[in-house]
């Protein structure tokens, strides 16, 4: 139990670093990126291409196993329909995302540093969450 | 170092992140979905969690502070803007259950045919709304 807290820790850590290095904590960078008609900022593409071909390659390793290190079982999501819900639900943070340029991961480690817009958007975005645990109704 | 090496080992160090955690634990490094377990607890696995933010948190200010040419955050963007685009990330990630790194990073990295679909409707609603937002808008 304490190697599988442990482990968790050590894996936000290197995530946070990873955001952080990259420059995704800065949102000009991401609005940049996504003004594909103004003044188009390329840098996502290779954080994003870092990540997806680490994740792709070491992915297929670790699923040969039968199981994780510290635990018995792996916990992934067996959905496959391609549903409104899903469509929806990423249409609008892609809106949101559009908008001020931060996603739940840099707007995190922008707490780290208090950064003033960070403090502005988490409130909000915890509010989002809630919401939407409201509409569901659980 | 350039910023596209800096964005690229970031980049691979988020990919290696999600491997560590899905290897050692079987747990996907979605941040929305396992910032959506702190705020919410509710199946006893809440300690992973914490861990797991708090070290994205502490590490990713961490290196925004004290890294030498860190990228550092904005600070002037509408605060209206932050809130509307905060709880349109918050919901949106939730009701298609994931963001950036639950659907881009590790759906992606598992070749899950939902999470593909997700990030390009993401990628795409972002970029037009980001296009409406800087071009028409003002």
């Amino acid at each position: 139990m304490k190697r599988y807290i442990l482990a968790a820790l050590a894996s936000g850590a290197l995530f946070g670093a990873g955001l952080a290095m990259s420059g995704m904590t800065d949102a000009r960078r991401i609005l940049g990126f996504l003004d594909v008609f103004g003044d188009f900022d390329p840098t996502l593409l290779f954080v994003l291409g870092g990540a997806v071909v680490t994740t792709t390659v070491l992915f297929r390793f670790v699923l040969r196993r039968g199981s994780p290190v510290l635990a018995e079982t792996f916990h992934l999501s067996n959905l496959r329909h391609i549903d409104r819900p899903l469509l929806a639900g990423a249409a609008m943070f892609g809106i949101g995302w559009g908008i001020a340029g931060y996603c739940p991961g840099p707007a995190l480690a922008g707490l780290g540093v208090a950064s003033t817009e960070a403090l502005w958007f988490m409130p909000a975005m915890i509010a989002g969450m809630g919401l939407h645990r409201v509409l569901k109704g659980r | 170092m350039t910023t596209w090496m800096t964005a690229l080992a970031g980049g691979v160090m988020i990919g290696l992140a999600a491997t560590l955690l899905l290897w050692l634990n079987g747990r996907v490094a979605g941040v929305s979905g396992i910032l959506n377990g702190v705020l919410f607890p509710s199946t006893g696995d809440t300690a992973w969690r914490v861990a797991f933010i708090v070290g994205l948190v502490v590490a990713g200010g961490a290196y925004i502070a004290f890294v030498p040419d860190a990228p550092q955050p904005r600070d002037d963007f509408s605060r209206l803007g932050l809130l509307a685009s905060g709880v349109l990330v918050g919901f949106g990630t939730r009701m298609s259950n994931g963001c950036t790194s639950g659907h881009g990073v590790c759906g992606i990295g598992r070749l899950s045919m939902r999470s593909l679909a997700a990030v390009l409707v993401f990628m795409l609603t972002a970029m037009a709304t980001t296009f409406v937002v800087r071009h028409l808008w003002s």
